[in-house]
């Protein structure tokens, strides 16, 4: 802590440099994997098959990259992953957009248009959160038969938006309750109706929590196999489902640089919202923590 | 005719009732303050008048017209709230006119409407700044202009100036008094504290309770209390209460004050001839309770001597607080401490013996079961 008086002795000279020797080795355990997987990425088989794994490439070449791209083989076809990429982005636009938008409207009537029973509905709604994905898999199977989903993009939209309207509600209902009421009192002597409350007074200020959420809900659909390898058909498969066909491909030499390169590739949407959204992410876990 | 009409109404969240038969009016123009302690059930007769609590039973008009069941925004009311409860995103502007635009009044009349309000509040330069860039008195400021320019027909203010340090307090208090004088708006005003209600009201409802135990001006209420809540309630320091005997008396009666710690009486105060009521003549004898502001109590000095004008009595000083403005003094009377204030010249120092003189033609008697006021 810098706002603390400390003494500089030697000995807590030598504690700091201990302290942080420990530190930085600690992460560079924890970035390992990740140097292996782009070391691997960027070399060419022979290298691979010559060298230890944190050896440096012989040449640096981003064939495997684009192999993995646009024409490695998953299970049958060989068009790499660049279709199930597109799939995943048709998946997890909509559904993320839904589910936050229904989490902020679930938030707001449940902190500013309370009704009876408005407490016990968000129990329930709480709950959700903690439904294990496996639990539901059958249900909602025959869920997606009934609607006539199943197998479609749409199907698999419809089933991140439920299972992840928990969240979102969550996220919303315990912003939202810091919000003054009065604020939403003066709004509606001021004229204003359900809907201008939420567009114009309560949207503008949800800045944080919107990013926490979308950078969630993001994440969670991005990265989810259990109910992409379920659920999708054929042609609405997305990237992580992909990524296991490929990798498990048990036919052929094993390309370890284009499976590499092929989950860095599966991986890179997730790291990319984090990088440009993850400070937003840790303040608006902790908004209203802290007055001020 | 009245600007607000409130008939019977009767407030129950769940078993508790909060609103007991609440029934008032106000002129237009007219400027009413609750008051009462917290949990007296101001803050909501003050949220059914807005419409943002329904009723339980009961009728509100404003003019002519029945809004028991209008929302909020179909009564021509306006609001300024404790919180100030600006739009955060908004800066000083759309915040005024935000109230117009849902009104779909036209943006060069909106315009015209904000500049007339930032101008009588001097708020001018503060037009394009977000809520957080304000002052706790900005702030203020803007609350009230929103409310200002849309020319409600009535006005509620919810403790508005509970937010804010003393100083400004008081500015703001003589701020809204001359903005009521100017524009003769119709204000209903709620406050805990009694000093706002004395100074700001046309008429104050003091509360408890659920039930409005007095509506009276300012000065009936101050020097006319019906009970005893309401004269210990209204006044800073309290008025003082102190058990006594009524007793008869030469032509008249008096009281004599009980001595709790030794017993018997400490002293007998002659109660005025000019006060005395039907109803004292079937009290004697009976204990009852005397009440003394601690502006009536004069230090003793030659004038009033010599006019020989209240009842005299000797104390000893406890607790000596000068305020500047004038001294307050605690001393033992009887079994009770009183406060006393002295003007600001007072030289008293604890542990002095003091002689006093009680103005009874201002005293007011209370009976000790019931609180009510006999004279």
């Amino acid at each position: 802590m810098a706002n603390m008086v400390r003494r500089h002795t030697t000995s807590a000279r030598l504690w700091r440099t201990g302290l942080y020797t420990l530190l930085i080795v600690a992460a560079l355990v924890y970035l390992l994997p990740l140097v292996v997987m782009l070391l691997t990425s960027l070399k060419p088989l022979d290298d691979i098959r010559a060298g230890g794994l944190l050896s440096l490439p012989s040449t640096i070449s981003f064939e495997a990259w684009s192999k993995a791209w646009g024409s490695a083989c998953t299970g049958m076809r060989c068009n790499g992953m660049s279709g199930y990429f597109l799939n995943s982005i048709a998946i997890v636009v909509p559904a993320v957009a839904i589910s936050s938008f229904v989490g902020a409207l679930n938030g707001y009537v449940l902190t500013k248009w309370r009704f009876r029973g408005a407490n016990l509905c968000f129990a329930l709604l709480l709950f959700g959160c903690f439904v294990p994905f496996q639990v539901v898999l059958m249900p909602m199977a025959r869920t997606l038969g009934w609607l006539g989903l199943a197998s479609s993009t749409s199907g698999l939209v419809l089933v991140h938006v439920v299972y992840g309207i928990a969240f979102t509600t969550l996220f919303f209902r315990n912003y939202y309750v810091s919000i003054p009421d009065e604020m939403i009192a003066a709004a509606k002597l001021d004229g204003a109706g359900f809907w201008r409350i939420f567009w114009r007074i309560l949207l503008p200020v949800s800045g944080p929590i919107i990013t926490v959420t979308v950078i969630w809900q993001f994440t969670q659909i991005w990265n989810d196999f259990l109910f992409g390898v379920s659920f999708a058909g054929f042609d609405s498969q997305p990237v992580t489902v992909a990524l296991n066909n490929m990798v498990n491909t048990s036919t052929g030499v094993k390309e370890y640089n284009v499976d590499m390169a092929a989950a860095m590739i599966a991986a890179l949407p997730t790291l990319v919202v984090y990088v440009l959204a993850g400070k937003y992410f840790v303040r608006g876990l902790t908004a209203g923590s802290v007055k001020g | 005719m009245s600007a607000l009409n409130i008939r019977h109404v009767n407030k129950t969240f769940g078993s508790t009732q909060v609103l007991k038969d609440i029934s008032l009016a106000i002129d237009s123009g007219e400027f009413l303050i609750l008051v009462g302690p917290s949990g007296c059930g101001k803050s909501t007769l003050m949220n059914t008048i807005a419409g943002l609590e329904p009723v339980t039973s009961g009728e509100i008009r404003i003019g002519d017209d029945d809004v028991t069941w209008h929302t909020p925004s179909e009564r021509d009311i306006a609001m300024v709230f404790q919180s100030y409860a600006l739009y955060p995103s908004m800066n000083v502007r759309q915040n005024i006119s935000f109230g117009l635009e849902m009104r779909k009044m036209p943006k060069a009349q909106r315009e015209e409407a904000v500049s007339r309000v930032a101008e009588l509040l001097k708020i001018t330069p503060l037009l394009d700044r977000k809520p957080s860039q304000l002052s706790g008195g900005q702030r203020q400021r803007v609350a009230m202009g929103r409310a200002l320019a849309r020319e409600p027909q009535i006005y509620l203010f919810d403790e508005p100036l509970s937010n804010l340090d003393a100083k400004l307090r008081v500015e703001m208090r003589t701020e809204i008094k001359k903005l009521h004088q100017r524009l003769g708006t119709t204000i209903v005003y709620v406050t805990h504290d009694q000093i706002e209600a004395m100074t700001l009201a046309d008429r104050i409802a003091v509360m408890r309770d659920g039930e409005i135990l007095q509506l009276g001006t300012p000065h009936e209420v101050y020097n006319d209390p019906v009970d005893m809540f309401v004269a210990g309630f209204m006044g800073s320091p309290s008025m003082n209460f102190l058990p006594v005997t009524l007793v008869s008396h030469a032509s008249g009666y008096a009281l004599q004050v009980h001595d709790e710690e030794q017993g018997g009486t400490a002293l007998t105060l002659p109660w005025p001839v000019e006060r005395d009521t039907q109803e004292l003549s079937a009290r004697v004898g009976e204990r009852l309770i005397l009440g003394l502001r601690p502006e009536h109590f004069l230090e003793d000095d030659a004038i009033q001597e010599a006019s020989g004008e209240g009842a005299r009595l000797e104390v000893t000083a406890t607790v000596v607080e000068p305020t500047g403005a004038d001294t307050l003094l605690q001393a033992w009377l009887g079994g009770s401490e009183v406060t006393t204030r002295l003007g600001p010249k007072s030289r008293v120092v604890a542990g002095d013996r003091v002689v006093l003189r009680a103005d009874l033609s201002r005293a007011v008697l209370f009976d000790e079961k019931t609180q009510r006021r006999l004279a």
